[in-house]
């Protein structure tokens, strides 16, 4: 098997983590919010996943119970950072912090066992095409993932509900005036990326690499986080951001079976140092930011 | 004798200890346009927020067509057939006109767009359904608001403030524009402080006065000072006509100053020339949005041009374009900014932290630490020098009133003894008592010497005190205008762009 | 019906009980934890909160580990009233344990008395050149520091890795991911004799004393305070928003490397893998417990500490997992937030209208 077909293959599915929450994430700050607590989030989705996953519950259940444990833990952050207006950077960290915890704690006895994952689904005749064949043979979560970006890029593109979160984000006084709910369609969009990022961190731990290992998720939550901005709040660009590291976390792999002479420590860096980079890169432009970024992101209302 | 469309009995609302609506009662006829009339903080926009169901009452009762409702959200106030048009508009900058009328009226873009250029013909309301808010004027904004308004096919329009963002001539095509709808059924809810437009417009007047009703009349029944005496309790002042005077040095030059600010949003400056010498008070007229925010943050160094544009803004003679605030202040300049609470205040900070924002060099620091005694002194001076009501320099910024805080700013400005004192907006969102000693204060740091800068939106405010008008628009700057000569139908061309054609 | 009104002005009284609301509620929601997880509450609660206090030896270990949580969290307090959130103290404390190790690394022979303040002010320097990265993304590339700085802790640990798998692993540490052990020249003096608390803890406390003087009574600290709470006034001003993030940033990473070297150069004596235990976050925790302010930051690092000790007992004695601690210390934090809403805003019990 040559690098690249590995990494086309591969792709998807290590991108998917990171799309699910940076999905999930986008929809929280077209609505004003910053949810900076994602990781933890992730962290919690993952470990519950997995233990439904290992007493036999069944992938569907463990995501089920993922989406749940996201939704509880971000409703902690709705009410500190909507109920409570307390700063929503301080809160993210917080929430951050205790989901990580929660996860190594209830994971505790869990280390290290292992679990089946999902098996690929296939489309015929294009998941048999040299090179670029391994794309079209995925997991049903790949699959569902792909349909969700879509459904949420056509979402902000042309329903009415798209429209709303974009104004409660932008002109959260001007949307009340009008006659919005603003704390509660905000509310509503924390509960959503933190489902969102439940079932990102189920995706990592039951399928991805279906083991347990405490601190799994490792900066995750953090690059979807940094992905919403690459992106510039545009659904598309999301995905190929995702798809982007998702490719460079496969790129390491490659080069430790094909024994480049780098440091494996400096494979391990490069989505983090990725990161560091396209994200200078993105917001050096001011005006790009400002055209497509959220007005009132991160402002207590 | 039918039911009035709308009644308000006893209505009463509360923010904290302030009480801005006491057991307010009030009858709108079908029909009818009806002003609400008061000053600044007498509580109009808070009675309008009860009616469209922004806000709550404490108490009250609303009635429409004789039957009790109870509005709990504007969706159903638009129900029962209520609209409103907000003083600082509910758009959305970044969505199209369309999608954001389809914020409150249900159809497709598509079907939208049609009727949005059907009623547009109708009232005389053009405007490109298309168009992104942020690329609109001032006025085009108001006119999408209003046909979001007409588009839910209301029986009574609210019009909060409308004429305060609109050129001279302007308001006289809205007034036609109020009529026809008047003529076609709807009522009309005009709030207003301007004594004029309410005679010229309205078939009755309801005045509020610090929160509470003190007449109903018929407006064209009564005088100017019959109406002002109910709106302030005591005769207007009379308007101060401050004497031409001999001028000095030049404090402030702009030649042809060039901008495009960062921001896609802002208005961009083109060949922007000014000269301030001291001893006048030149005033710049405009509507909000024509590049004020811009010309001021340039002016007080907010905004930083390169060094090699250095002389582009020249102070007290020295090439100063590239300097901070902080630098310019030392060269004698004095700046209070349009917004208060943020930026010419820490909202959360005492009013003595906030004298040491801008007054830090004057002895309230000692070898980098802060001298709270010298602080403690120069915060209660600025305080009894210049009448702001408060419980001492301890008091938080956000706990005082609007006008109250734009005199501890002034104050605190004109104590650090400026040779030039740039105000933007000196008397928006005060009340007229505080208003009149403002202008006083600048006419007579005028005639003191120092070099008085004002932009305004209050057309009136820089006929009073000003010895020279330029006008902004869609940022270019006019040629300077006497306004003891000019009439303001002139400034009103100047604001719409229409006087070079006209010439 | 509950609401919430906003106070004319702070209240003082609850900013220092806020922290006292938000301990009783985390014993609260622990004990709740505690007991569904079967342990003996009775038991957790006394190894976690009070045996550290109770014999000196537990005591001297809570001053031991007080010295670097006081230090992060006093540099990262400035920057945090600024606005400024540099959530990446870990990277710059491990930067600094890097930095301090290259002397006893490259010179295990070198003896005098300058080794070890050598070592303290390369740590410090270290550490404040991983801040270089993320201020001056944010300066020049208008990048989010929050997380720049958090993907540079990222990269810390790989490059800890790095050195410790590669060039500086001990020849002689049966392939254990270690340093040499550190000469005695390059060890702290140890401040109280018979305990493991060096001189470092003065450093520490020093720190809070410059914070104090800095944050309280200058006009540097006033200028931080102001860009934080109202950047447009401190533009209006004249306050430079570039200095405030390189000044926030450079103080951060110095006091964390500070923190990292003297971890090294003290009781630990080596460098190694586990040469922190999550001290930069839970520095963050400890800035926000203290209320940002220096004074309340020494007690909040004393009782953090105290939790890390207290935690390591009751694994001991009450058979608790090690991250039931970071779920204490999360949950304090997000009821902190929770309290201190309390002092700009009262609750009001009862009907609208009737206040």
């Amino acid at each position: 098997m040559t690098g690249i077909d590995f990494i086309l293959g591969g792709m998807l599915a290590a991108a998917t983590p990171f799309l699910l929450a940076a999905l999930g994430e986008l929809v929280v700050e077209r609505a004003g919010v910053l949810n900076l607590g994602i990781e933890g989030l992730m962290a919690l989705g993952a470990v519950i996943a997995f233990i439904v996953v290992y007493h036999g519950g069944g992938h569907v259940a463990a995501f089920a119970a993922a989406a749940l444990a996201g939704v509880v833990l971000s409703l902690v952050f709705g009410w500190l950072a909507l109920g409570l207006r307390a700063n929503q950077v301080a809160v993210g960290l917080a929430i951050g912090i205790l989901g990580q915890g929660l996860s190594s704690l209830i994971g505790n006895s869990y280390e290290s066992l292992t679990i089946t994952g999902l098996p690929k689904l296939s489309v015929p005749v294009l998941s048999g095409l040299p090179l670029i064949g391994g794309l079209f043979s995925q997991d049903a979560v790949v699959w569902l993932t792909l349909a969700a970006t879509l459904g949420i890029w056509a979402m902000f593109r042309f329903s009415r509900l798209g429209l709303i979160l974009r104004a409660v984000g932008e002109n959260p006084h001007a949307a009340r005036a009008i006659g919005y709910r603003v704390i509660a369609l905000r509310l509503w969009a924390v509960m959503f990326g933190g489902a969102m990022a439940g079932l990102a961190g189920a995706y990592a731990a039951t399928v991805y690499t279906p083991l347990w290992a405490d601190g799994m998720i490792a900066g995750r939550g953090w690059i979807a986080l940094a992905l919403v901005v690459f992106g510039t709040w545009l659904t598309g660009r999301i995905f190929f951001g995702a798809c982007l590291f998702g490719a460079v976390s496969l790129a390491g792999l490659v080069a430790q079976t094909q024994n480049w002479p780098v440091p494996s420590q400096l494979l391990s860096s490069l989505p983090y140092i990725v990161t560091i980079v396209v994200l200078g890169i993105i917001t050096a432009n001011k005006r790009l930011l400002k055209i497509n970024g959220v007005a009132s992101l991160g402002e207590p209302f | 004798m039918p039911a009035p469309l709308l009644s308000l009995r006893g209505m009463t609302k509360a923010y904290g200890p302030t009480v801005a609506n006491s057991a307010i009662d009030l009858d709108v006829a079908a029909g009818s346009i009806h002003a609400i009339l008061g000053e600044n903080g007498a509580g109009k926009s808070t009675l309008m927020k009860l009616i469209y169901g922004v806000e709550a009452p404490d108490a009250g009762q609303v009635l429409w067509n004789g039957e009790t409702v109870h509005l709990h959200s504007p969706g159903e106030a638009r129900r029962l057939g209520i609209g409103m048009v907000f003083q600082h508009f509910s758009l959305f900058e970044t969505l199209t006109v369309a999608e954001n009328i389809a914020l409150i009226v249900p159809g497709s873009i598509a079907s939208l767009s049609a009727r949005i250029r059907a009623l547009g013909q109708d009232f005389g309301l053009t405007v490109d359904p298309l168009a992104h808010v942020h690329s609109l004027s001032v006025g085009e904004r108001q006119r999408v608001e209003i046909i979001r308004c007409l588009m839910t096919e209301p029986r009574l329009l609210i019009l909060d403030e409308p004429t305060s963002v609109l050129p001279p001539q302007a308001v006289g095509l809205l007034f036609d524009t109020l009529r026809r709808l008047r003529d076609s059924g709807v009522s009309i809810l005009f709030i207003s402080h301007k004594l004029d437009e309410i005679q010229s417009l309205c078939d009755r007047a309801t005045i509020l006065r610090a929160g509470r009703v003190t007449g109903h009349v018929d407006p064209r029944a009564h005088d100017a000072n019959d109406l002002a005496r109910m709106m302030i309790g005591r005769e207007m002042p009379p308007p101060l006509h401050a004497k031409a005077h001999a001028v000095g040095d030049v404090v402030l030059e702009l030649s042809s100053l060039d901008h495009t600010p960062d921001d896609p949003f802002a208005m961009p400056l083109r060949g922007v020339t000014l000269r301030l010498c001291s001893g006048e008070i030149v005033g710049i007229a405009g509507v909000s949005g024509n590049g004020q925010a811009e010309l001021s943050r340039l002016i007080s160094g907010e905004t930083r041009l390169s060094h090699a544009r250095r002389d582009d803004i020249r102070l007290m003679g020295q090439p100063a374009a590239h300097l901070n605030p902080a630098q310019r202040r030392g060269l004698g300049l004095a700046f209070v900014p349009e917004d208060r609470l943020g930026r010419g205040a820490v909202p959360e900070m005492s009013l003595a932290d906030n004298s040491l924002l801008t007054a830090h060099p004057h002895g309230l620091l000692k070898r980098g630490f802060i001298d709270r005694k010298v602080q403690a002194a120069f915060t209660a001076a600025c305080i009894a020098g210049f009448d702001v009501r408060t419980f001492g320099p301890e008091a938080e910024a956000a706990s005082l009133s609007g006008g109250n805080l734009q005199k501890f700013i002034i104050g605190r400005e004109i104590s650090l003894r400026p040779r030039l004192l740039f105000v933007a907006q000196p008397t928006w969102g005060v009340d007229i008592g505080a208003a009149t000693a403002i202008r006083q204060r600048l006419v007579q740091m005028r005639n003191e010497g120092v070099a008085v800068l004002v932009i305004s939106e209050e057309l009136e405010e820089l006929f009073e005190i000003c010895d020279r008008l330029h006008v902004l628009h869609k940022g270019g700057l006019s040629p300077a205008l006497d306004p003891r000569t000019t009439k303001a139908d002139e400034v009103g061309r100047y604001m719409t762009g229409t006087a070079g054609a006209a010439a | 019906m509950i609401r919430m009104i906003r106070r004319d002005r702070a209240s003082r009284p609850m900013a220092v009980s806020a922290p006292l609301i938000a301990l009783g509620a985390a014993i609260a929601f622990n004990l709740i934890l505690f007991l569904a997880m079967g342990k003996d509450a009775g038991a957790v609660f006394y190894a976690l909160l009070l045996e550290p206090f109770l014999s000196w030896s537990g005591f001297s270990e809570v001053l031991l580990k007080t010295g670097p949580l006081l230090l992060i969290a006093q540099g990262l307090a400035i920057g945090f009233r600024a606005k400024v959130f540099n959530i990446g103290a870990e990277g710059q404390f491990i930067l600094g344990a890097i930095c301090a190790s290259i002397i006893p690394v490259y010179f295990p022979q070198a003896t005098g008395g300058w080794i070890w303040p050598a070592m303290l002010l390369l740590g410090a320097l270290g550490g404040a050149l991983w801040a270089v990265v993320p201020a001056f993304w944010r300066v020049r590339l208008n990048a989010n520091e929050i997380l720049v700085t958090l993907m540079m802790s990222l990269i810390a640990v790989q490059v800890l890795n790095y050195l410790l798998l590669g060039p500086w692993k001990d020849p002689m540490g049966f392939n254990f991911p270690q340093s040499v052990m550190f000469q005695y020249d390059a060890m702290i003096p140890i401040l109280i004799p018979g305990t493991r608390v060096n001189v470092s803890l003065l450093l520490a406390l020093l720190s809070a004393v410059l914070a104090w003087a800095y944050m309280q009574r200058s006009f540097g600290g006033y200028q931080f305070l102001v860009g934080g709470l109202a950047p447009k006034a401190a533009a209006y001003a004249g306050f430079s928003e570039s200095r405030a993030i390189w000044l926030s940033l450079l103080i951060g990473g110095f006091a964390a490397g500070l923190a990292g070297a003297a971890e090294v150069a003290g009781p630990i004596g080596q460098l190694q893998r586990s040469i922190s235990t999550g001290y930069g976050y839970a520095a963050i925790i400890v800035a926000y417990l203290g209320g940002l302010h220096p004074i309340g930051i020494v007690v909040s690092a004393l009782f953090m500490a105290a939790l890390y000790i207290g935690g390591d007992n009751a694994m001991v004695s009450a058979d608790l997992p090690v991250a039931a601690v970071r779920v204490f210390q999360g949950s304090l934090l997000v009821f902190y937030l929770a309290a201190i809403t309390l002092v700009r805003y009262r609750v009001v019990f009862g009907k609208r209208g009737s206040a």
